[in-house]
């Protein structure tokens, strides 16, 4: 019944707008008129909006600053993310320093030569030099960057495994991680998806003599200040293994293991007492405890409070539990790292 | 008005046509009429962008308030809602299908189509198309495919949401994903007849630009729209095939246990039987088309912008040639920087330095053509049209969402920045919204000529595009932040740990600002319905332009010109050109000489 009324009320409504504009055209002379053109007072008004607008992108950009800037991640967890973070921010000064002066230019002057009636514009087609000059400066601002860009991207990509880094299998499926490390002779054993079966659930080959001493977790540890070295799998469709504190991102691709490599820096223990991370970490649990209490309200349990943790999480669409897919990295130090890892079972061990 | 000089000479193609029957179906539904086509296509797309921005107010309310329940989800997604609740399948659907309908559909067919149609055959002195059946062919083509996509959202299992760039094994496996059963089928289907259409059009619009033209068009005198749309279709026909191509390998691979693109996979409790082919693969194919499906969208804005800056600002465009050739530079390096969307999924490092050096390079061509706009506007008398003001805004978010560009084509800094709204914000600002104000722009400009001299309703325009010009950025300036805090694009919910719940409030703003330019966007649409019924009857050259679509017959009929086709004397920015003397404009009294005008006596010749 109620579908039906508000079905009536749009089509009347709708009969009575046909009707007024009907009404409207009937009432109106049929010379060709000019009133939806822009007369000198459309440009006045229009004219200072633009100037009125481009004062509110400083005003929102300043206010997502002071607001926002709080949630953006904390410093560079890695040896190479401090690089990234380098590189990052001589690319947003020249971003912000070229995106203020062009926006105020675009509408100053929108504002400066709003249209009058007896005004005349400046018949201005070409000027070589001045479009040599601003080719030339993009040219040379970009080169520098792109220079910048193609050392700090070919030192993070160029894995030198002289160094010895740790290797760690991180493992991708529907909707969770696992991590293999090589244990103690830091070597993975083959793998592959058709060796599935039971406990195995990475398909490691039980008889390669590499795989004897793996150690499968569902918690990465790594110990700071040691490269680490990432092979990545996926066992169904493509994932993606980010880790954002560490500014750290490598796609798992079923059917080719993929590769990044980093060395941690900073433990977790460290990160906490971070004063970026306190404040973050407050802000987080102030939220929660407010949720709660509409929560509990309710009836139903309260959030747990928050601990900063470092994490990595999904990030390319897999699938209904996409937003969900995460684990848990602790960095610690080299003797945690032992202690812990000896602490786990090895594949032989798993599958007996 | 202007000192009309008609031209007399002989014009072999006088008036071939007009004199056919026309019937209700020849004249509404199958025409062969540019025209009418341009308007098929701006109306089939403005309803697929109704639903391509209603999906992305659902889950913008989804990403803002993840734990409310909304009946207005049980409404629109039925048994995905049920309860107020929305399923995370559907959310993916919705994401997926809300980028497919607005890059291709609305932006690709309802921008391009349109105004390719509307303006080439116009602006160029041409009758129609070169071939109107082919055209008719394409538009149906499009909506045709259009329908499929349509209808793919009512199938069983729900419609395809692999995200937009559909990549497989999520794709091609249901197990994986239940919209990648029939939904995706649909969705192939819907593509490939898409691209066919698109292939019809683009062939017709390169063969009328080059063949059609009238005496004294030189290329060196079209109109920038008209250069835009030429090169967009070029683009089109050279890297449309190569999705088809995907599109088809993924096919076979869903149905005919073919592994193009499928190795290694073991889902569902069993192992597949696909070894050898790769996910990689089909990111290459899908990114060559990708990557020049962007520019694909934004030239044809950037043409229909120059050409409303230009005649707004009574102005010539500033630098005509070297709009010309970054035009063409824009062109080129879009074929060859596929490879910046896939810096981190495994291709080989050095193949990203490649792709990043050519991808910056990109930046060089887009820089002179945003000096150039905004060097029109100096000492101009701008005319505050609505068209006029989304080609400024167009500007605006051009450079927003451009600059950001240096930052995700740089392989270093996009490892962290990849695959989060950082990505979406960029994205959305440098295409979608720019694009947008380009499609709007043209709308309000050209509006009189589609529909025989009725105007819009300046008023509403203005009130639709503070509104949106507000709205979009308050929509994508925060979205940056949240990107840059390090929160991944496609997530159901933000919320289901903790580490991302200080973003929420963000998304909060985030979405009441989506929920306002939308709402604005119900401003144009009653504002377009209602003046193609009863606006305003404008002058023939409302916006005083030196163009030829002005010169044509107000009222549509078959062969636009009643009389012989005018010939071309001048190039298309003759705007306030003064006489040697400097005492007056070449045409006295009039700021503007349309290309059909003669040269005057006492008018210096200029290159053009």
């Amino acid at each position: 019944m109620t579908a039906f009324l508000v079905v009536l009320v749009i089509i009347l409504f709708g009969v009575a707008v046909w009707q007024m504009g009907k009404i409207f055209e009937m009432s109106k002379t049929k010379q060709t008129n000019t009133s939806e053109i822009a007369t000198d007072k459309d440009n006045n008004i229009n004219g200072w909006l633009m100037l009125g607008f481009v004062l509110f992108i400083y005003v929102i950009l300043i206010i997502c600053f002071w607001k926002w800037f709080d949630v953006l991640l904390p410093e560079a967890a890695s040896e190479h993310g401090v690089g990234i973070d380098n590189l990052m921010l001589v690319s947003m000064i020249i971003i912000f320093f070229v995106g203020i002066i062009t926006q105020w230019l675009l509408h100053y002057f929108a504002f400066k030569y709003k249209g009058e009636k007896n005004k005349k514009a400046v018949f201005y087609a070409d000027n070589d030099r001045l479009e040599f000059i601003w080719t030339i400066i993009p040219v040379i601002v970009l080169a520098g960057l792109i220079i910048y860009g193609l050392f700090t991207w070919t030192d993070i990509m160029n894995v030198d495994t002289e160094d010895d880094p740790l290797v760690v299998e991180l493992y991708a499926y529907q909707f969770d991680w696992r991590a293999r490390y090589g244990g103690n002779d830091n070597t993975l054993g083959e793998a592959n998806v058709r060796l599935i079966e039971g406990v195995n659930q990475l398909g490691v080959d039980a008889s390669d003599p590499n795989a004897k001493d793996d150690i499968i977790v569902n918690e990465l540890h790594l110990p700071v200040g040691r490269k680490v070295l990432f092979k990545m799998r996926s066992q169904d469709v493509l994932h993606s293994a980010y880790m954002p504190h560490f500014r750290a991102q490598m796609n798992c691709v079923p059917g080719m293991i993929t590769q990044f490599a980093f060395t941690p820096t900073i433990t977790t223990q460290e990160m906490r007492l971070k004063d970026e991370i306190v404040d973050k970490v407050k802000k987080i649990n102030d939220i929660r405890r407010e949720n709660s209490i509409a929560l509990t309200a309710k009836g139903e349990e309260a959030l747990e409070p928050y601990e900063f943790d470092y994490l990595l999480l999904c990030n390319k669409i897999c699938g209904s539990n996409h937003y969900n897919m995460q684990m848990k990295i602790i960095v610690e130090s080299q003797e945690e790292f032992e202690a812990w890892l000896a602490q786990q079972a090895t594949l032989t061990e798993t599958l007996q | 008005m202007s000192a009309q000089v008609q031209n007399h000479a002989e014009d072999h193609h006088d008036d071939h046509g007009h004199h056919h029957k026309e019937t209700f179906i020849t004249k509404y539904i199958f025409s062969q009429d540019h025209k009418m086509i341009s308007k098929q296509y701006l109306i089939t797309g403005l309803f697929m962008g109704v639903i391509g921005i209603a999906m992305s107010l659902l889950f913008r309310l989804q990403l803002a308030w993840p734990d409310k329940e909304f009946t207005i989800y049980e409404v629109f997604l039925g048994k995905w809602g049920e309860g107020g609740v929305m399923d995370p399948n559907m959310y993916l659907a919705l994401v997926t299908i809300h980028g497919t309908i607005m890059v291709f559909f609305v932006l690709t067919a309802g921008l391009s189509g349109t105004f390719s149609n509307l303006l080439i055959p116009l602006q160029i002195g041409a009758r129609d198309m070169a071939s109107g059946f082919l055209n008719m062919i394409s538009y149906w083509l499009f909506f045709l495919s259009s329908l499929f996509m349509v209808l793919s959202l009512f199938v069983e299992a729900g419609p395809a949401s692999a995200g937009w760039t559909i990549y497989p094994p999520l794709s091609a496996l249901p197990q994986a994903i239940p919209g990648s059963g029939a939904g995706m089928t649909l969705w192939l289907v819907s593509m490939a007849i898409f691209i066919a259409s698109s292939l019809l059009g683009a062939l017709n619009y390169i063969v009328t630009v080059l063949n059609l033209r009238t005496k004294g068009m030189s290329m060196t005198r079209l109109p920038l729209t008209i250069w835009a749309f030429f090169v967009t279709a070029i683009i089109g026909v050279v890297s449309f095939p190569v999705l088809l191509s995907a599109a088809l390998m993924l096919i076979m691979d869903r149905s005919f246990g073919t592994s193009f693109f499928l190795s290694d996979i073991y889902i569902a409790g069993e192992v597949l039987h696909n070894q050898g082919g790769s996910p990689v693969l089909f990111e290459h194919l899908f990114w060559f088309l990708g990557h020049p499906e962007v520019y694909i969208v934004i030239l044809p804005a950037m043409g229909l912008v120059s050409e409303i800056m230009a005649t707004n600002s009574r102005k010539p465009i500033f630098g005509y040639r070297a709009m010309i050739a970054s035009i063409l530079a824009i062109a080129f390096l879009s074929t060859i920087v596929w490879g910046h969307h896939m810096f981190v999924t495994g291709m080989n490092p050095f193949l990203g330095s490649v792709f990043t050096f050519t991808t910056l390079l990109i930046a060089i061509p887009s820089a002179v053509k945003a000096f150039n706009w905004i060097t029109t506007l100096w000492r101009g008398n701008l005319q505050m049209n609505t068209a006029m003001l989304f080609s400024i805004g167009f500007v605006s978010t051009f450079i927003s969402g451009g600059l950001t560009g240096i930052i995700l084509g740089d392989s270093a800094l996009d490892i962290n920045v990849h695959d989060t709204y950082f990505v979406v914000a960029h994205f959305h600002l440098v295409m979608g919204i720019s694009a947008l104000y380009g499609l709007f722009a043209g709308v309000y400009h050209w509006f009189p000529k589609m529909f025989e001299s009725r105007m819009m309703n300046k008023n509403l325009g203005y009130v639709h595009f503070w509104i949106t010009a507000i709205g979009a950025y308050g929509v994508f300036f925060p979205m940056h932040f949240i990107g840059m805090a390090g929160l991944p694009r496609r997530y159901y919910t933000n919320t289901s740990f903790p580490y991302f719940d200080d973003l929420t409030d963000v998304n909060v703003v985030i979405t009441i600002f989506a929920i306002i330019t939308a709402a604005a966007q119900l401003v144009f649409l009653y504002n377009f319905i209602h003046s193609i019924f009863y606006g305003k009857k404008g002058p023939k050259n409302p916006w005083k332009s030196t163009t030829l679509e002005w010169t044509a017959e107000v009222k549509h009929i078959h062969g636009n010109w009643d009389g012989p086709i005018p010939h071309v004397h001048r190039w298309a920015y003759d705007y306030s050109k003064l006489n040697k003397d400097e005492s007056d404009y070449v045409i006295p009294g009039q700021d503007y000489a349309p290309q059909h005008i003669p040269l005057q006596e006492n008018e210096e010749e200029m290159n053009h």
